[in-house]
C-alpha cells in the first residue's frame, strides 16, 4: 500500500474574475522511503496541491478528490484529527524561511511545542530533543542558539531550523515546498544536499517540489512534471532526463544550463508563459508555447502509459505504450 | 533585555522630557494670561488698595516676563505654589487629592477596554466576514461615534433612575460608584481596540509563521493564542500610551456628570476662575503623566517584540 495516495484531486479557487482551477485532477502515489519531486514552473499548482490536502488553503480555496495516506483520507478529517497528522506523521518545510517561523517566539519555543504537543514530552526532554534535531541540521552551539529568535539566525540557519521542526517528530513523509528558491545559490545546494541526506538516515519518503530540475537529479526516485494544474509526464529520474516523452520536459531539460557543453547558443528557454487559469487553451494547454505543436492539438491530449508505469499526457505518445485516459 | 541598556534608553527619555516640558509650560503660562480676566475678578469689585495689596501678595504686580521666570524657578524645586481659588489648599494638594481618583477611573478603564477590546476584536477577526463580524463591528462603529455626554445620562437613567441597581453619582471609592463613569469611559475605548485587534489579527492569521503553525498540527487555539496573539495586539499597545493619558486626563466631561472629585473637576473650576497656579499645575502634571505612560508603552512594546530591544551590543 503506497504511504500518500492522491486520486483526481482538484483544487479550486474563487476569485474576483471567476474561479480558478489550481490543480486540475492530479493522480499519484508516494511510496514508503521514497523520493518524489514534483517540478513545474510558478504557477503549475505544486504548491497548492500539496497544501489542499495538509488543510492549509486559503479561505477561498477548496479541494476536492481523495488524499490518502496510510488508507485514510485526509480530505475527509474533521480539524483534531488531521491535527494528529500534521506535524507528527506529515511535516512541511515552506518557501520562504525569512517569514515562515514566528518572529516574536524564540526558536526553543518553536521547537518545543511540537514534540510537547504530539508526544508529552517534558519541557526538559524537549529542549534536550530540539537542541539535537538542531546538530542534526549543523546549526553551530545549538545549546545557546535554540535561546534566539529567528531575526538573529540567517536565511539559511532559518531553513534548517524549518528542517529541524519538521523532523522533530520523525515523520514517515516530508514535504519539501521548494525549500531552498528564496535562499543564496551557495546555500541552496547545502539546503537540498541536506533534506536528501537526512532523508536516507531516517528512511522517511520526501515529496520535494521545485521549479528547478537539475537541482532535484541526485536526490529523487520519481518525477512528476506539472504544467497548468496538470501533470503532463511522470517516470523515474533517468527516465525524465534521459527520455523525456513531453515537449514541455524537454523544453525544461533543455533550458538547464550545463556547463559541460561549451556552445555560443544563448541559454536556452521556453518561449511564452504559462496560461492564465482563468481562460485555459482549447485543446492542449502546451499548445500555444510547444514547437512541435499540430491541427491535432486543438483536441484534449490522452494520457499515454508505458509498461514501465511511466506517463505522458501528449498525442506524440510513448513507444510501445497505451491511451488510458479518454 | 539587558539591564544597562534599559536604564540607558530611560534616562536619554527623561532627559528628552525637559524640553517638551518647558515649550508646554511657555505655552501654558502666557495663554492664561492672554486670556481676559484674573483670578480676582468678581462681581463685587473690590477697592483698590486691597486688590493692590492682593495683587502684590501674589506677585501679579511684577512684569509678566519676570513672573514667568519665577515661576520656572519655583516649580524646579516641585512646587506649583498655592491656588488662588482654594484659598487654604496648595495645587500639590489639590493635585494629590483628584489624581488618584482620576487614576483609578482611567486605568480601569483601559484595563476593561483592553480585554474586551482584544477579546471581541480577535473573535470578529476568527469570524471574519460573516454576520456576527459585521454587527459586532457595526456596534463598535456605534460605541465610537456616539460622545460620551450622550451615553453617560443614557447610562445613568437606564441603570440608575429606572432600575435603581446604581447610584447616579458621587465618589466614595466604593465599587458602586466606580461602575458607570469605568463603564462610560471605556465603551469608546472597547470599541476603537476591538477594531484595531480585529485588522491586525486578520492580518496575522494570513501570515506566513500562522501556516507554519498549523502544519504542525497544533490545535487552532494554540496557534491563535500563542503564535497570533503577540503579534496582533502589538498595533493595540502602541494605542494604549496616549489613550491611558486620554482616559486618565480626559475625563473632565465625565468627572462633571458623575460630581466625580477627580483631577479633571479641579482643573475645570480652575480654568473658568483663571486660577493662574492651579490651571499650570495640572497641564505640567498631565504633560508628565503622558510622557511617562508612553515610555511604558515603549518598554511594553520592547518586551513583546524581540526585534525591538535597548541593548548596547547591536
Amino acid at each position: 500500500m503506497p504511504l500518500l495516495s492522491i486520486s483526481n484531486l482538484e483544487v479550486e479557487f474563487e476569485t474576483a474574475e471567476g474561479v480558478v482551477k489550481a490543480v486540475n485532477g492530479m493522480t499519484f502515489d508516494v511510496f514508503e522511503g521514497e523520493t518524489l519531486a514534483i517540478v513545474g514552473e510558478s504557477g503549475a499548482g505544486k504548491s497548492q496541491l500539496v497544501l489542499s490536502f495538509m488543510g492549509l488553503l486559503a479561505e477561498n480555496g477548496s479541494v476536492s478528490g481523495e488524499a490518502k495516506f496510510r488508507g485514510e483520507d485526509l480530505l475527509q478529517m474533521k480539524p483534531r484529527e488531521l491535527n494528529r497528522i500534521r506535524g507528527r506523521h506529515i511535516a512541511m518545510i515552506f518557501q520562504d524561511p525569512m517569514t515562515s517561523l514566528n518572529p516574536f517566539l524564540s526558536i526553543e519555543k518553536q521547537m518545543t511545542e511540537v514534540v510537547r504537543h504530539h508526544q508529552g514530552l517534558s519541557r526538559e526532554e524537549a529542549r534536550a530533543h530540539a537542541v539535537e534535531m538542531l546538530r542534526a541540521v549543523r546549526i553551530p552551539d545549538p545549546e545557546e542558539r535554540i535561546k534566539q529568535y529567528p531575526h538573529e539566525y540567517s536565511g539559511g540557519m532559518r531553513q534548517r531550523v524549518m528542517i529541524a521542526i519538521g523532523l522533530l517528530c520523525a515523520p514517515e513523509l516530508l514535504i519539501a515546498d521548494e525549500p531552498s528558491t528564496a535562499l543564496d545559490v551557495t546555500v541552496q545546494a547545502q539546503i537540498t544536499e541536506l533534506v536528501g541526506e537526512l532523508r536516507k538516515k531516517t528512511k522517511m519518503a520526501l515529496v520535494l517540489i521545485t521549479h528547478d530540475l537539475a537541482a532535484v537529479a541526485e536526490i529523487s526516485d520519481r518525477i512528476i512534471v506539472m504544467y497548468a494544474g496538470e501533470a503532463v509526464e511522470t517516470g523515474t529520474v533517468d527516465e525524465i532526463f534521459y527520455s523525456p516523452q513531453h515537449p514541455y520536459t524537454r523544453g525544461l531539460i533543455a533550458s538547464v544550463p550545463r556547463l559541460d557543453r561549451i556552445s555560443d547558443d544563448e541559454l536556452q528557454a521556453i518561449p511564452g508563459n504559462p496560461p492564465n487559469l482563468l481562460e485555459l487553451p482549447i485543446g492542449c494547454n502546451f499548445r500555444d508555447r510547444c514547437s512541435e505543436a499540430t491541427e491535432q492539438c486543438l483536441e484534449r491530449p490522452p494520457v499515454w502509459r508505458a509498461t514501465s508505469g511511466r506517463t505522458s499526457r501528449c498525442f506524440q505518445g510513448i513507444e510501445g505504450g497505451e491511451i488510458v485516459n479518454e | 533585555m539587558k539591564q544597562a541598556g534599559v536604564f540607558r534608553h530611560a534616562a536619554v527619555r527623561l532627559l528628552g522630557l525637559i524640553p517638551t516640558l518647558l515649550v508646554l509650560i511657555t505655552i501654558a503660562f502666557f495663554l492664561i494670561r492672554i486670556a481676559p480676566g484674573g483670578p480676582f475678578d468678581a462681581e463685587k469689585v473690590l477697592p483698590p488698595e486691597i486688590r493692590a495689596n492682593l495683587d502684590a501678595n501674589y506677585h501679579l504686580d511684577e512684569p509678566l516676563l519676570q513672573q514667568y521666570f519665577r515661576y520656572l524657578g519655583q516649580i524646579v524645586t516641585g512646587d506649583f505654589g498655592p491656588s488662588f481659588q482654594y484659598k487654604d489648599w496648595t495645587v500639590n494638594e489639590l493635585i494629590a487629592r483628584g489624581f488618584p481618583v482620576s487614576a483609578t477611573i482611567g486605568g480601569l478603564a483601559m484595563a476593561l477596554a483592553f480585554v474586551l477590546g482584544t477579546l471581541i476584536g480577535t473573535f470578529a477577526a476568527l469570524k471574519q466576514n460573516s454576520v456576527i463580524d459585521y454587527s459586532v463591528m457595526g456596534v463598535a462603529m456605534l460605541g465610537i461615534s456616539i460622545p460620551n455626554f450622550v451615553v453617560a445620562p443614557l447610562l445613568i437613567l437606564g441603570t440608575a433612575v429606572y432600575a435603581g441597581w446604581l447610584p447616579a453619582g458621587g465618589w466614595d471609592w466604593s465599587w458602586q460608584r466606580m461602575v458607570l463613569p469605568v463603564v462610560t469611559l471605556a465603551l469608546p475605548v472597547v470599541a476603537y481596540i476591538a477594531r484595531l485587534t480585529r485588522g491586525s489579527m486578520i492580518e496575522v492569521l494570513h501570515s506566513n509563521y500562522i501556516r507554519t503553525a498549523r502544519a504542525k498540527g497544533l490545535p487552532e487555539r494554540q496557534v491563535i493564542r500563542r503564535h497570533a496573539f503577540k503579534p496582533a495586539i502589538l498595533p493595540v499597545i502602541s494605542y494604549m500610551g496616549p489613550a491611558t493619558a486620554a482616559l486618565i486626563t480626559g475625563s473632565v466631561v465625565i468627572e462633571r456628570i458623575y460630581s466625580i472629585p477627580g483631577l479633571g473637576s479641579y482643573f475645570v473650576q480652575g480654568a473658568l476662575n483663571r486660577d493662574y497656579t492651579l490651571v499650570l499645575g495640572v497641564v505640567i502634571f498631565y504633560g508628565i503623566v503622558i510622557v511617562v505612560l508612553n515610555f511604558i508603552v515603549d518598554l511594553l512594546y520592547a518586551w513583546l517584540n524581540p526585534r525591538i530591544r535597548y541593548d548596547e551590543a547591536q
